[in-house]
């Protein structure tokens, strides 16, 4: 188990990794953390023809609040962002997600930007990122353009990202003050890969619900908005039969199919029991 | 043969330099070009976290990254603990808590662990095995492993220093 061989380039800048994609033509693979494309090279599941590793752009990783959302240059760590004051204070929610994204060690290498682009259905990113709205930045041969979660993940492990593109920024808007949050999730062993979580977010003004945010990871191909159930709660409030009508209506929405893992009804049904829960911790840190 | 690339990198203090594929994993850098074969190799796809380092401080899976990408870094590995002919604290705590019956994990378990109380001095049982769940051990059922860590992050002084 040790990759093929393969051409391999450090650049310093995103300019000159797009020069290089451009030059390779598709044949090349973006090298971020390398938590899931090493696995891949070693296996000889992937043998591109080029790596552009860029873990030598320091220019890639940071965060920043802008424009009432948090900013994460692609290559931060996953590890930054657990320890992140900006995270804790504003995206809560993505920092509590971040204690379920692989383990330790993982975590020292893998990058938000590289989580998102793998677009692995079970990954707690791309299930906050949907929660939240969030949108990525794309930087390519002509230009930047700006690509919203829902119009991003597209199958398992695809995104409309082009081959000739980089994903350099995530923007998520910031979280309410006060607002409740959970990621719920159920794996074998904490650490990995998820077979339904949940990431909740609702905004209380005493008992009525003002925005309820739901998605999942693990029950389908890429992560759902859960709308028509975040909508019973902010119809009806969040009293307990309202958290069981959103949870029943979770589960009707969900499409999951069946793996070595789990079957395609228990992932339903998790994804059920799960939403109830995200729901009833959520609410129990909300304010308001 | 594809062209060599230089690496040049400080372990456990030491400037040391290798020339290499670029494809070659960091773990068999160390085993074979450096010859630290302290760090083992399980897995080689990061389930199993026997080839866990300390990569500039954090602890990181050296098989699931490249040689090449090491450039520069500054790591620790298991031959790097014992200072002075001495065990190091957390190796003691190892020792005298049982915490290892065939070994293989050991390295990995080690690094992982300082790491964890370098960020969370004084863990909760619960986060310590959320910790370890890092690395798999087959052979002591993990209890012995918790209790020499947490014996460890009671030490004076603390198991810091690595």
């Amino acid at each position: 188990m040790k990759p093929a061989q393969f051409d391999y380039h450090a650049p310093t800048s995103v300019d000159e990794a797009l020069a290089l994609l451009q030059r390779y033509a598709g044949d090349a693979k973006i090298l971020a953390g390398g938590q899931s494309l090493v696995p891949l090279l070693n296996f000889r599941l992937s043998r591109p023809a080029a790596l552009v590793d860029l873990n030598r752009i320091p220019a890639l990783a940071y965060i920043k609040e802008e424009g009432g959302q948090v900013r994460l240059g692609a290559m931060t760590r996953q590890r930054t962002i657990e320890f992140s004051p900006v995270v804790k204070e504003r995206l809560p929610l993505l920092g509590e997600a971040t204690r379920w994204v692989g383990h330790l060690p993982i975590r020292t290498r893998g990058t938000i930007g590289g989580s998102i682009a793998h677009a692995d259905p079970s990954a707690e990113y791309p299930a906050v990122l949907t929660a939240l709205a969030g949108e990525v930045v794309a930087r390519g041969p002509k230009g930047e353009r700006v690509i919203a979660a829902k119009d991003l993940f597209q199958t398992y492990l695809t995104t409309s990202l082009g081959a000739d593109e980089i994903l350099v920024e995530v923007r998520i808007p910031a979280m309410p003050a006060g607002a409740g949050y959970a990621l719920e999730e159920f794996a074998r062993r904490h650490g990995d890969f998820a077979i339904v979580g949940i990431a909740a977010m609702i905004v209380r003004q005493g008992p009525r619900c003002t925005v309820a945010r739901l998605a999942t990871a693990g029950a389908g191909p890429v992560p759902l908005r859960l709308r028509a159930a975040e909508e019973i709660l902010e119809r009806d409030g969040l009293g307990e039969a309202a958290i069981e009508a959103a949870a029943r209506r979770a589960a009707e929405l969900v499409s999951p199919d069946g793996d070595i893992h789990a079957s395609a009804d228990y992932r339903r049904h998790l994804t059920g029991v799960l939403t109830k829960r995200a729901i009833t911790r959520a609410l129990g840190v909300a304010r308001g | 043969m594809a062209e060599l690339v230089t690496v040049r990198l400080t372990v456990n203090g030491v400037a040391r330099e290798g020339r290499c594929e670029p494809r070659k994993l960091l773990v068999d850098f160390l085993r074979e070009d450096l010859q630290l074969t302290g760090t083992h190799v399980g897995c080689e796809h990061g389930i199993c976290g026997a080839c866990t380092i300390l990569l500039n401080g954090q602890a990181a899976r050296s098989c699931i990254m490249l040689a090449v990408q090491a450039d520069g870094a500054e790591l620790v590995t298991v031959e790097g603990l014992m200072q002075n002919g001495k065990l190091h604290p957390l190796q003691e705590a190892f020792r005298e808590h049982h915490a290892l019956q065939c070994g293989f994990c050991t390295p990995g378990m080690l690094l992982t662990a300082l790491d964890l109380l370098r960020t969370n001095p004084a863990p909760t049982e619960a986060e310590i095995r959320e910790g370890l769940s890092a690395v798999l051990c087959r052979c002591t059922g993990y209890q012995g492993i918790v209790n020499a860590v947490r014996a460890a992050a009671r030490t004076p002084g603390g198991p810091a220093g690595a």
